[in-house]
């Protein structure tokens, strides 16, 4: 593992088994994650996205050591300890979790009614006993709050006082408490009015670079990925279809699929409609996946070649990878 | 054209445990037949309550001001909708003029019953229809709005469709009884960006055939910009802006659109940082006095922004706006 990437998923699988099935024979599985090879690097603020469905979730998950692992390795390097995410002793699951931190989605579900912002702040560091007096808690808890642009004052609220957008601030002065190295960030923004969105992203990439944090964005929103993001990959039905540093991603998307995403984009501008490109049907269930590449139901460049065969992605020096067997030719006009 | 809508002063307010609160306040805008217009703002701005007003579907608590005056032209003559009372008379317009989708459309279906059996109930409710007639209009619906294997998913429940599709199946519905007001409540804002993209292109192939009027609710501008004749920009209540589409996109008058704007991240240059409007959309108990955008505003002009509500200025023939920097006579 080289020493400026923080995470390193190789063969990364994580499959869900189903009901029924025969009693002999393999049993039924949905594939929520298949066959991931990934690379973090340190102080990378990296965006993970794609339609529901399509994995992310579970994929970040996978990386926290939240969910199954079912095949693979994850590596976790952040130059004080060093795990196998698979191979972790109940010790070094207790350590990774003061490392590994996770924002979730709706701040209105996220928050504890019952507790004080005080002390939903403060529990990380009490349940892993990071600090040895309320002193000295409620120091580590200022001083997070004022980082994320807390009053002060508030702390002695509870949440149902706060809007959408200062609960986000709560969850996040709540995950980074324990000033963990890799925090992954579900659909952070998703909820909040775009007035607000754009002050929560502002925020987290200030945070992200003052502290030197390493990120996993997760985002079905392609315009705020753009933005806030320094790398990004695109999955779909599992698996990782293309990944790029962001400019050049936005600039040349090589798979057919980020294409359609990008056209898809609702444009600002009255007179550029019809202009997109659409993409036909919908993502096919996990459960029922087609043969050769998962993409070839809705791709309008498929060949029987695609249909039979998975294209697996393909390295380059420039960070560019796309798996399809076709992205070549298509490039060329 | 032809009138097909006129809003005239809708105030309406809530009784609530905490008091009394203004959900809309002195809101008036006019729709033609064919004409798709957004209603745009952030949660808690009005839209939805607005639009819900047109079909007298807001709950029992509800009190509309005395000058409120909403009125529907319809083919033998103008419906007032605010003097119907009981649920015989409404019956008219709800779900026959005029029909609503919704943003979650699994909160829209019973899940117990098939889809079919909800269409052609409502079918039969407001047509004159026989359930034989009603079955083959509500597959004919579904196979219109590109649901493959219509007579299938007839028979189906919504929670055997995907979520694309029972936005569809929703739509089918919606349009079934040949509504000539759709009401469209963030329609796309729970689909991935892909399928939203096919729904758009679905409800504008849609006004195009069945001619109808649309007030298309959603807080994404882009979305506007793509499908809507005219905008209506809310904010804790008030029309803030109205106009053409391309006006009130390409030339923001208020300080709060062009806030919408400057904080919507833009995919063609990457290096404009985003900013936000500071501040939150003060709760409805707390309204400020004068222009309602006071406390988050950065182009207030003087005390008139704190003290006096701002009237439209026209900005042109097509586009309004209701802010205290267009008054030549405000104290500078």
């Amino acid at each position: 593992m080289s020493e400026d990437v923080l995470i390193e998923a190789r063969d990364l699988s994580v499959h869900y088994p189903l009901r029924g099935g025969s009693m002999f024979g393999p049993k039924p599985v949905v594939k929520a994650v298949e066959s991931i090879n990934l690379d973090i690097g340190k102080g990378n603020f990296f965006g993970l996205v794609g339609e529901s469905g399509s994995g992310k979730t579970t994929l970040g998950k996978a990386l926290l050591q939240a969910a199954p692992i079912t095949r693979g390795t994850v590596g976790y390097n952040d130059g004080e300890v060093k795990f196998d995410l698979t191979q972790l002793t109940p010790a070094d699951l207790k350590e990774y979790r003061k490392r590994a931190q996770l924002i979730f989605q709706d701040p209105y579900a996220a928050l504890s009614p019952r507790m004080t912002v005080r002390d939903i702040i403060a529990e990380p560091l009490e349940v892993m006993g990071l600090t040895s007096s309320r002193d000295e808690t409620d120091a580590r808890v200022r001083e997070i709050a004022e980082k994320c642009r807390l009053n002060l004052e508030h702390l002695r609220r509870f949440p149902h006082a706060f809007s959408g957008g200062q609960r986000q601030r709560i969850s996040i002065a709540r995950a980074l408490v324990s000033r963990p190295q890799f925090v992954v960030a579900d659909e952070s923004v998703a909820a909040l009015d775009v007035s607000i969105q754009a002050d929560v992203l502002n925020l987290l990439k200030e945070i992200q670079q003052e502290m030197g944090l390493t990120f996993l964005f997760i985002s079905h929103d392609l315009s705020v990925v753009a933005h806030i993001c320094d790398h990004v990959a695109v999955m779909y039905l599992g698996r990782l279809v293309e990944t790029a540093p962001t400019r050049e991603l936005f600039a040349n998307p090589r798979h057919p699929y980020t294409k359609a995403l990008l056209s898809a984009i609702p444009s600002l501008d009255p007179d550029d409609r019809g202009k997109a490109q659409k993409l036909e049907g919908e993502i096919p269930s996990p459960t029922n996946q087609p043969t050769g590449c998962k993409f070839h139901t809705r791709c309008p460049y498929v060949t029987d070649h695609c249909r039979q065969e998975e294209p697996i992605l393909q390295h380059s020096s420039t960070g560019h990878e796309v798996a399809c067997h076709r992205w070549e030719e298509l490039m060329t006009p | 054209m032809t009138r097909l809508l006129d809003v005239e002063n809708l105030t309406l307010q809530f009784d609530t445990d905490e008091g009394r609160i203004t959900a809309v306040d002195d809101v008036s805008f006019t729709l033609e037949a064919g004409e798709v217009m957004g209603l745009v703002g952030e949660s808690g701005s009005g839209k939805s309550v607005t639009a819900k007003s047109v079909m007298k579907l807001n709950p029992s608590n509800a009190i509309y001001g005395p000058d409120t005056k909403v009125t529907l032209h319809l083919d033998d003559g103008p419906v007032d909708i605010m003097s119907l009372q009981t649920s015989t008379d409404l019956k008219v317009i709800r779900g026959g003029a005029i029909s609503m989708i919704f943003q979650e459309p699994m909160a829209s279906f019973a899940p117990a019953i098939t889809i079919g059996d909800q269409m052609t109930e409502q079918l039969q409710i407001h047509t004159d229809m026989n359930l034989k007639r009603a079955t083959e209009v509500s597959i004919e619906m579904l196979d219109r709005v590109g649901i493959s294997d219509a007579s299938t998913r007839f028979k189906q429940y919504a929670f055997e469709l995907s979520g694309g599709m029972r936005q569809r199946a929703m739509i089918a519905m919606a349009l079934s009884t040949k509504p000539k007001l759709l009401i469209a409540d963030e329609p796309t804002t729970a689909l991935d960006v892909t399928i939203q993209a096919q729904v758009i292109d679905l409800m504008k192939d849609l006004v195009t055939d069945f001619g109808m009027g649309i007030i298309f609710i959603t807080h994404d501008l882009g979305v506007i910009a793509q499908t809507a004749d005219k905008v209506a920009v809310m904010y804790l209540g008030r029309l803030v802006e109205q106009g053409a589409v391309r006006d009130v996109i390409r030339n923001p008058s208020h300080p709060y659109t062009k806030g919408l704007i400057a904080a919507l991240p833009q995919l063609d240059d990457l290096d404009v940082p985003l900013q936000a409007i500071p501040g939150d959309i003060p709760s409805p108990l707390e309204r400020p006095p004068g222009c309602v955008f006071n406390t988050r505003c950065s182009s207030i002009v003087g005390d008139v922004c704190t003290s006096v509500i701002p009237d439209f200025f026209k900005v042109t023939d097509t586009h309004q706006v209701a802010c205290h920097i267009y008054d030549e006579g405000a104290s500078k």
